[in-house]
């Protein structure tokens, strides 16, 4: 058994940054990843970091902005903090190396980007996020914090208190993947979830294999509510046939969108005709999308990324990478062609139901970063407060879990007195584990949830003892990666761009199908040595329950807001749904409620159409 | 167990008997096998018939300490239906998910940002992720990369890798900073662009494998290392004090000067860092500092 006052699960942006914080603030932090930090997703980042620096600009108006991109879902005080708290933690990343890109008077420099009233997005080439990713480990190696890496947290350790808001998390069980032996992480303080996104759920993605939502499984099955789930960003410039992103910035930068008659159709289809190609994302996606549908697509599947104006000169200094990836992944070069696009899988606004101090209702359970829900980006995340969010939130929640006083938060968290049922929408098959055999823990069933808290962690190490072998001794039945492949076409087919609620029941069908197949799964690789087919089954149990969450939160929010679409209510509905969808796991069945959203913080933001 | 070595045999376990009766009948995973090997070659009866009808044949290297048959390391042939833009880690992730879910190999982003998949393919350190198929010879022959241990099948032991990284002291060092509230340090953008390459590095070791020199002295720092300390040693934000400190570390016995300068960690970087040049700057600048060389 190892000890430790803090225990960061994940090593990206936010889960490096918890603990820095966390040490700094004299805890005794470890970090236990699936990955090297050096691999974390958070290096495939490219276009920047939002902060007020500079004159003319204000922690205000990057709150407006980051609320009005949100389409009024996000809560002021996270946005609010945000924006007040970037500064400083983007100043402190140069302070600690970072290459930023620079203007003449040796200043960081700052580029437009979509929903921005000012150009307040710092970047580092096309490569912000690999940077910030490399400094903040090396700060991590400075400070000689304890990394177990390739080290997968198969489970949180939890009491079973019937109500989740008197729960409390001791630890997490991992497994060693070099060695495959799997042994209990006790927290003194506090387990910090910073597992990164859930994109894996969907089968065309910007993100990496890695991305399969542990740390949003994990914490459902222990109690703490998934927040928003619904709220998918679909990012209108990935690669057609890899998924591989093509930053904002080359349309910040200038770079236009063609469709196959060679139209700019973001002003001449009035997509939006004051922004063109810099509106928010969700509204560039859809209009990409809608080309396709209507005939105008290129090969009747993506339009054209044209940046060739901008000159040679231009794109080397501030987009060079692009120009690489688009050679590499599409064969294209981009200053001699226009680069095919097309929307793809790219962020989970939603996320774990934490308040601005990084807390769930699980008392020494938080979470960070992407797998959080704050919440910051609400229905549509604007480009560039990813990596602030990463930053900002994962210090607070190092600081608040190592015992620093951050004062009471104002976002509540957890089944409280606040929430309101869902009790309108019928569901087309009984979501959850649905009283599904359980034999050898193998389903989604809440485990690691145990009776007393004595030998919790001993118990919860047994059970997933048990539970490896289980799934190594069994000789037949289905391995994970078929059913992964099926789950994740389900929901690129059926909880997209455009949804309805016909598809949406499709999904849920299917979702409840895996779940099925799931009970047979078994690992056919025999080794204990660095066995990723046994990682990636405890992986694709995460996605089932991930995009469970995210098709019961599509069916219903029966309104368009954001990021979400729907065929049937095509109108956002502020009367009815200024509220946040929240899924808890109770028993083993999803519990749906809803929680109001804050619209007021330091300053008041009422709910304006949002057109760009 | 280093690859180098076992390379040259071509394992007899490398193809299964034709006859299934003659393998006879054993465990349940070699049972498995066998069906999967039938199923394979069900796959290519029909892609052959396919219009597209294109197969990608891989070798790939297996090695498991504690997997019985897999303990001499071997070749196994996998034929993957191909497919535009494949690349060599779409190769190996197929055969994964379709024929033998027990090949093993580090990925993540897909994109050549991560820097996990550096395999050594067709006789080069090159990332999997960015090496289209339609680029190489066929077979194409896929094995861990080159003097390290191996883990697994295609995956290395990284630890002595990384304890180079650290050795250099990787972290930015200035300790004064402007004064005042939000203050920056200033950085010229030639400055910047001095050092832009080598901040580029992804850790992906294919440049320590590529080198002969790490090959023999295990102590020597090695190109990506190097690059890191160059990274800092260039970075005007430092004071002069530090960058002499960092050009100690680099001057020392198993440092810059070990360096032949073949040029190989430059030719393999998948993010075609000048490593060489870096490594024979920092000579120029422990000269110029008068520090004693080796």
């Amino acid at each position: 058994m190892y000890e430790h006052d803090v225990i960061v699960v994940g090593a990206g942006g936010a889960g490096l940054r918890a603990a820095i914080a966390a040490h700094e603030a004299g805890a005794d932090t470890a970090i236990v990843s699936k990955l090297h930090p050096v691999r974390s997703h958070t290096g495939a980042a490219e276009g920047g970091i939002n902060a007020a620096l500079r004159e003319g600009d204000d922690w205000e108006l990057h709150a407006y902005d980051t609320m009005k991109g949100s389409d009024y879902l996000a809560d002021a005080p996270a946005a609010e903090t945000l924006a007040q708290d970037a500064p400083e933690e983007t100043i402190q990343l140069e302070h600690w190396g970072m290459p930023f890109s620079r203007e003449d008077d040796g200043r960081v420099s700052q580029r437009p980007f979509g929903g921005l009233s000012f150009p307040r997005t710092t970047y580092a080439g096309a490569e912000t996020g690999h940077h910030l990713l490399h400094v903040m480990y090396e700060q991590v190696v400075k400070r000689g914090i304890q990394v177990y890496d390739e080290w997968y947290v198969m489970n949180l350790v939890t009491d079973d208190a019937a109500d989740p808001n008197d729960r409390e998390c001791h630890g997490v069980v991992a497994y060693d993947v070099q060695s495959g032996n799997v042994e209990g992480f006790k927290a003194n303080n506090g387990v910090i979830l910073a597992t990164g996104g859930p994109g894996q759920a969907f089968d065309h993605t910007t993100n990496a294999v890695s991305c399969t939502g542990d740390g949003h499984a994990m914490a459902y099955r222990a109690g703490a509510p998934l927040e928003d789930m619904e709220f998918i960003q679909f990012h209108p410039t990935s690669l057609p046939s890899t998924g591989v992103l093509i930053s904002e910035g080359v349309r910040g930068e200038g770079g236009i969108l063609y469709n196959a008659k060679g139209e700019r159709f973001m002003f001449e289809y009035g997509y939006a005709n004051n922004s063109g190609e810099l509106a928010s994302r969700d509204v560039v996606a859809r209009a990409e999308l809608t080309e396709v549908n209507e005939g105008r697509g290129v090969n009747d599947e993506y339009v054209h990324l044209d940046m060739r104006h901008l000159g040679e000169e231009r794109i080397l200094d501030r987009l060079e990478n692009i120009l690489h990836l688009a050679e590499d992944f599409e064969g294209v070069d981009g200053l001699v062609e226009p680069m095919p696009v097309k929307p793809g899988q790219h962020y989970a606004m939603g996320g774990i139901d934490v308040d601005e101090n990084g807390q769930t209702c699980i008392s020494g359970l938080y979470a960070a970063g992407e797998s959080a829900c704050v919440s910051v980006h609400g229905g549509n995340r604007l480009g560039g407060n990813a990596l602030p969010e990463l930053i900002v939130f994962g210090k607070r929640a190092g600081r608040h879990a190592a015992g620093d006083d951050l004062g009471t938060a104002e976002i509540e968290t957890g089944y409280g007195p606040d929430v309101e049922d869902e009790t309108e929408t019928e569901l087309p098959v009984q979501p959850g584990s649905a009283g599904l055999d359980t034999a050898g823990g193998v389903a989604a069933d809440g485990s690691g949830v145990a009776t007393e808290t004595d030998g919790l962690l001993e118990r919860a190490v047994e059970a997933e003892r048990a539970r490896v072998d289980h799934l190594m001794d069994k000789d037949d039945g289905v391995q994970h990666a078929q059913i992964r492949a099926k789950l994740q076409k389900a929901m690129t087919d059926y909880v997209n761009v455009f949804r309805t609620d016909e598809g949406i029941r499709k999904a849920l069908r299917v979702i409840r199908e895996c779940r099925e197949e799931y009970q047979n799964v078994y690992v056919d690789d025999p080794s204990r040595t660095f066995n990723t087919d046994l990682q990636q089954t405890y992986e694709t149990r995460n996605l089932i329950d991930v995009a469970e969450t995210i098709a019961l939160g599509a069916l219903v929010r029966n309104e368009f807001r954001g990021a979400h679409w729907r065929q049937e209510n095509q109108e956002r509905d502020d009367e009815n749904w200024l509220k946040h969808t929240l899924i808890s796991w109770e028993d083993g069945e999803p519990n749906i409620f809803y929680r109001p959203v804050i619209l007021e913080g330091e300053k008041t933001y009422e709910p304006k159409e949002r057109s760009y | 167990m280093s690859t180098q070595q076992e390379q040259p045999q071509e394992p007899e376990s490398q193809e299964a008997p034709e006859d299934p009766e003659m393998r006879g009948t054993e465990s349940p995973q070699q049972e498995r096998l066998k069906e999967k090997e039938q199923g394979l070659a069900q796959e290519e009866a029909v892609d052959e018939s396919d219009v597209e009808g294109e197969t990608v044949h891989l070798k790939v290297f297996r090695y498991d300490p504690e997997v019985e048959g897999k303990q001499e390391p071997r070749f196994d042939d996998f034929y993957v239906p191909f497919e535009k833009g494949m690349t060599v880690l779409d190769a190996v992730m197929y055969a994964r998910d379709e024929f033998d879910s027990s090949l093993t190999f580090r990925h993540s982003c897909r994109q050549a940002v991560c820097g996990s998949d550096a395999f050594f393919v067709n006789g080069r350190q090159q990332l999997g992720c960015k090496t289209q198929i339609s680029d190489l010879k066929q077979p194409v022959r896929i094995e861990p990369l080159p003097h390290q241990e191996v883990v697994k099948d295609l995956v290395v032991d990284m630890d002595h890798f990384y304890d180079q990284m650290h050795a250099v002291e990787p972290y930015f060092q200035q300790e004064e900073l402007p004064d005042g509230d939000l203050e920056e340090q200033r950085q010229s953008r030639e400055n910047r662009e001095k050092v832009k390459m080598s901040t580029r590095c992804i850790w992906c070791a294919a440049c320590m494998s590529s080198c002969n020199i790490a090959a023999g002295d295990n102590e020597y720092l090695g190109p990506a290392a190097i690059n890191k300390a160059y990274r800092f040693a260039m970075d005007e934000r430092e004071d002069e004090e530090i960058k002499e400190h960092r050009l100690r570390i680099v001057e020392q016995e198993h440092g810059v000067w070990r360096c032949q300068t073949q040029f190989s960690c430059t030719e393999v970087c998948p993010k075609d860092i000048p490593l060489t040049e870096h490594i024979q700057e920092l000579k120029r600048e422990a000269v110029k500092k008068n520090l004693k060389f080796w």
